[in-house]
């Protein structure tokens, strides 16, 4: 590897003045957890690496009921697992960036990163996109927002352009009240019972009115495709339905014409089908179970 | 002091201030083994997935294959050295060795590094919280079950010399 100077920039425009200032030349270190080891193996190669950890608009971590979750790209995913208003209000989005690694990766890896990372594989990113959440990205130019079904573009590519980087995650609030109830869920599948990267990944998001009959769905399939990939033709076959029986089927089913897997080291493409429906259907109804005894 | 690619990293390591001077493209592995001569943390895969180079960074266990040299600059770092106090070992090195929890000992630092933490965030850890918070170590060796025993019985000597030091109050 060729040398390297390493930053640890203590605010925001610092941070972008180093990114942008070395543009293709850069590595922008949070957790590290994919990073370095891409550095490592020589998959990224750069002269800077500036560590993003030290920048407080990073490391936000609020909720408001009337504004949503403010999750800064630096928090690591145990500190975020932790956070009460996040497991109450988005309980997929937890359970995703809960599954990431083990405990030591948890203790270093970040959401932020996890979606900047850029694979379809991402255990949070499927949650993300049923959510509505955006990702706000500052750069030279100034800030912009990118929606979070928008940010992954291709297998390790996002919308990031060179000299930006993603300044935090904002989810909107659910729906809770005379609108109904709402919660999440994301399933993955994966041969081992910890560790591995998934196979399949289902996240729904639901809202159920006080008679159970769905008002909201969202459902966001990953790790079939070049890019997470949200299933329209899944939300609409909930909608105006109860969770169960044929609408439940039909998002199933939707769900596996939407994939569009390949085969490789860890499935053949007709079995990561068949998980896309039944992770789907598993997905919402753990999604209407939590809404139900919630 | 920071010339470009070589640094100064002063951390606090198992108590003790430590400077170490490092080149910027090191893991914190690295300096812990090649710069300090800290040999108790092993490297294994090298891509975070075994567990043997666990140590705890601000009270958080993690792989130290996976964080760079300078990020441990003002960092409070804990070893497997720092485990045993002298010649007194801590109830999971001897329960360790009660168990035989251990065969080659490659694996058992990153264990005792993140068993120890475990037990230092929930006393009272189920078979199962054992198992998933261990799930990022790796061992070749045992199977596992001597290694779970032993984190079990640790724990419960821990937590009755709690209850001696408490009743003898």
């Amino acid at each position: 590897m060729k040398p390297l100077e390493f930053h640890a920039p203590r605010s925001l425009d610092e941070a972008i003045g180093l990114v942008a200032g070395h543009a293709q030349d850069v590595g922008i270190l949070s957790g590290g957890t994919d990073l370095i080891i891409q550095y490592r193996a020589g998959r990224r190669q750069f002269g800077h690496m500036v560590d993003v950890k030290h920048v407080p608009e990073l490391n936000v971590l609020s909720y408001d009921d009337k504004t949503g979750l403010r999750l800064g790209a630096a928090v690591c995913c145990d500190q975020f697992t932790d956070y009460a208003p996040a497991l109450r209000h988005y309980p997929g989005l937890v359970e995703g960036a809960e599954l990431i690694g083990s405990t030591q990766i948890q203790s270093r890896a970040t959401v932020g990163g996890n979606v900047c990372n850029g694979s379809p594989a991402a255990d949070t990113i499927c949650s993300l996109i049923v959510l509505g959440a955006t990702c706000v990205v500052a750069g030279p130019k100034g800030g912009r927002e990118v929606s979070a079904r928008d940010f992954m573009t291709a297998p390790g590519k996002t919308a990031l352009q060179p000299g930006e980087l993603l300044v935090e995650l904002r989810v909107p609030p659910r729906a809770n009240g005379k609108a109904g109830r709402s919660s999440d869920a994301y399933l993955r599948f994966i041969p081992r019972n910890e560790m591995d990267i998934a196979v399949a990944g289902a996240a729904a998001a639901l809202t159920l009115a006080a008679d159970g009959t769905v008002t909201a769905a969202s459902v966001a399939i990953g790790a079939v495709g070049p890019t997470p990939i949200v299933v329209e033709a899944a939300g609409r076959a909930l909608i105006g339905q109860k969770p169960a029986g044929a609408a439940l089927d039909a998002a199933a089913q939707a769900a596996e014409a939407a994939a569009q897997p390949i085969s490789d080291v860890r499935g053949p493409a007709e079995f990561r089908r068949h998980l896309a429906g039944v992770l789907t259907r598993r997905a919402v109804e753990l999604a209407a179970h939590r809404i139900q005894n919630g | 002091m920071n010339n470009g690619t070589k640094r100064i990293v002063t951390a606090t390591i198992n108590g003790n201030e430590t400077s170490l001077m490092v080149d910027n493209r090191m893991s914190l592995l690295q300096a812990l083994r090649d710069v300090a001569g800290m040999t108790g943390t092993k490297e294994g895969c090298l891509t975070g997935d075994c567990g043997a180079c666990s140590v705890t960074m601000n009270g958080r266990v993690v792989d130290s294959c996976l964080v760079m040299a300078a990020e441990a600059d003002g960092a409070e770092i804990g070893t497997v050295e720092g485990i045993a106090h002298g010649h007194a070992l801590h109830p999971l090195q001897t329960q360790f060795l009660q168990h035989a929890a251990l065969q080659c000992g490659i694996c058992t630092p990153g264990f005792l590094v993140a068993a120890k933490a475990l037990l230092e965030r929930n006393a009272n850890p189920s078979e199962e919280e054992i198992r998933y918070w261990l799930a990022g170590n790796l061992c070749r060796c045992t199977g596992y079950r001597q290694i779970v025993e032993a984190v079990q019985d640790a724990a419960a000597e821990l937590n009755s010399a709690g209850k001696q030091q408490t009743a003898g109050r």
